[in-house]
């Protein structure tokens, strides 16, 4: 992860890119390691607000009450999150709010971690269940027509869009292997 | 600090009814339950967005809704179930501090919406300290009708984000049932606020 500090590949800059010229002000978060650079640039730029959250749920709350005061908010979680939100997501579906979400994925690709596989596997059929659309960038020049397609389609079409980022994108997990 | 033997004697509709009636400008996000019943009793109006699901979540659409409109006074009121089920949200909460958020827990200590089963704060969770630990600045216990008053003077001044636990009497009410249509409920809140549908 350090590595990507120093220089984060340009498709997560063209996300905060995408999500700063959208006016979005609040972004909602449980941390991953591709969503670091976000993060760091939410949290850096004075006319946002980065918002971490203990779980995933409480993102889809707090992006309606952002939305409910006028506000464009985004949320950013990894696939093992999905399933805490799903009772959350009636929210979405009854009040038809706009939302709009990125979601790192696990699970599907040189994983390490069998405990990540489940709901890794169930992300996007579990998120289809709850009526939301699912988008998928599995190339690093694919992201940012994807991420602004989904955006465009929340916030102009208030639909309720995720945008899957692709385990591949974000790379193998660096493990400390012991003997 | 309140006795644990204490009895509570407060009467929730009459308590929220105070409370909102001299907050006419807030805006105020309601728990499913008898919360959204309490503050329907005390009067409709566009500037109340009742949950009707979402359980858990009340305290965090106040969140997202008062960091979006600093300028408002933001009123969550919601029962102790309904908290208990996002303790996390306290967490949240207390890292972003909005000065316009106060949270109005009516604890009667029991699932009231459910059969009336006890719930955790009358099992031994302490609401008040588990909200300090998460840093909410001011924390406040409510024995008595009359620290409405008080309360009225917090959630108007905006001074500093606001945990408010209510200990109200566990009595079943008549329902008083506010609209469940969630575009309706949506769309009038923000048109109140001079947003347009898009």
């Amino acid at each position: 992860m350090s590595s990507n500090i120093a220089s984060p590949p340009n498709w997560q800059e063209e996300i905060f890119s995408i999500l700063k010229g959208g006016g979005v002000r609040q972004v909602a978060y449980v941390p991953d390691a591709g969503h670091a650079h976000v993060i760091r640039r939410v949290h850096a730029d004075p006319d946002m607000r980065g918002v971490v959250l203990t779980t995933e749920e409480e993102g889809v709350a707090t992006v309606c009450g952002a939305w409910l005061g006028g506000e464009r908010s985004a949320l950013l979680m990894q696939s093992s999150g999905v399933g805490n939100c799903i009772n959350m997501l009636s929210l979405i579906q009854n009040c038809r709010f706009p939302f709009f979400s990125l979601i790192t994925m696990r699970g599907e690709w040189a994983e390490f971690n069998p405990w990540q596989a489940p709901m890794g596997k169930a992300t996007q059929g579990a998120l289809e269940l709850m009526g939301i659309t699912v988008l998928r960038a599995n190339k690093p020049e694919e992201v940012a027509e994807t991420v602004r397609a989904g955006f465009d389609a929340a916030f102009e079409g208030g639909e309720p869009v995720v945008v899957l980022l692709s385990q591949s994108l974000i790379g193998r997990k660096k493990w400390e292997h012991t003997k | 600090m309140r006795q644990a033997t204490a009895v509570a004697t407060i009467d929730r509709r009459e308590f929220v009814s105070r409370l909102l009636a001299a907050c006419p400008q807030a805006l105020v996000i309601t728990g499913l339950g008898s919360s959204s019943y309490d503050v329907f009793a005390a009067g409709d109006r566009p500037e109340n967005f009742y949950l009707w699901g979402a359980m858990g979540g009340a305290a965090v659409v106040g969140l997202g809704l008062a960091l979006a409109q600093p300028g408002r006074s933001v009123v969550v009121i919601t029962g102790d179930g309904e908290q208990l089920m996002g303790l996390g949200s306290l967490s949240t909460i207390g890292a972003q501090q909005p000065a316009n958020l106060s949270i109005v827990v009516l604890d009667n200590g029991h699932f009231g919406e459910t059969g009336m089963q006890r719930s955790h704060t009358s099992l031994g969770t302490d609401l008040s300290a588990v909200a300090r630990g998460c840093g909410i600045g001011n924390v406040v216990e409510i024995d008595e009708m009359g620290s409405v008053d008080s309360l009225v003077q917090v959630v108007n001044s905006r001074q500093g984000c606001t945990l408010a636990q209510v200990h109200i009497r566990a009595a079943e009410l008549p329902r008083a049932l506010p609209p469940r249509d969630g575009v309706y409920l949506k769309n009038r809140f923000r048109a109140t606020l001079g947003f347009e549908p898009f």
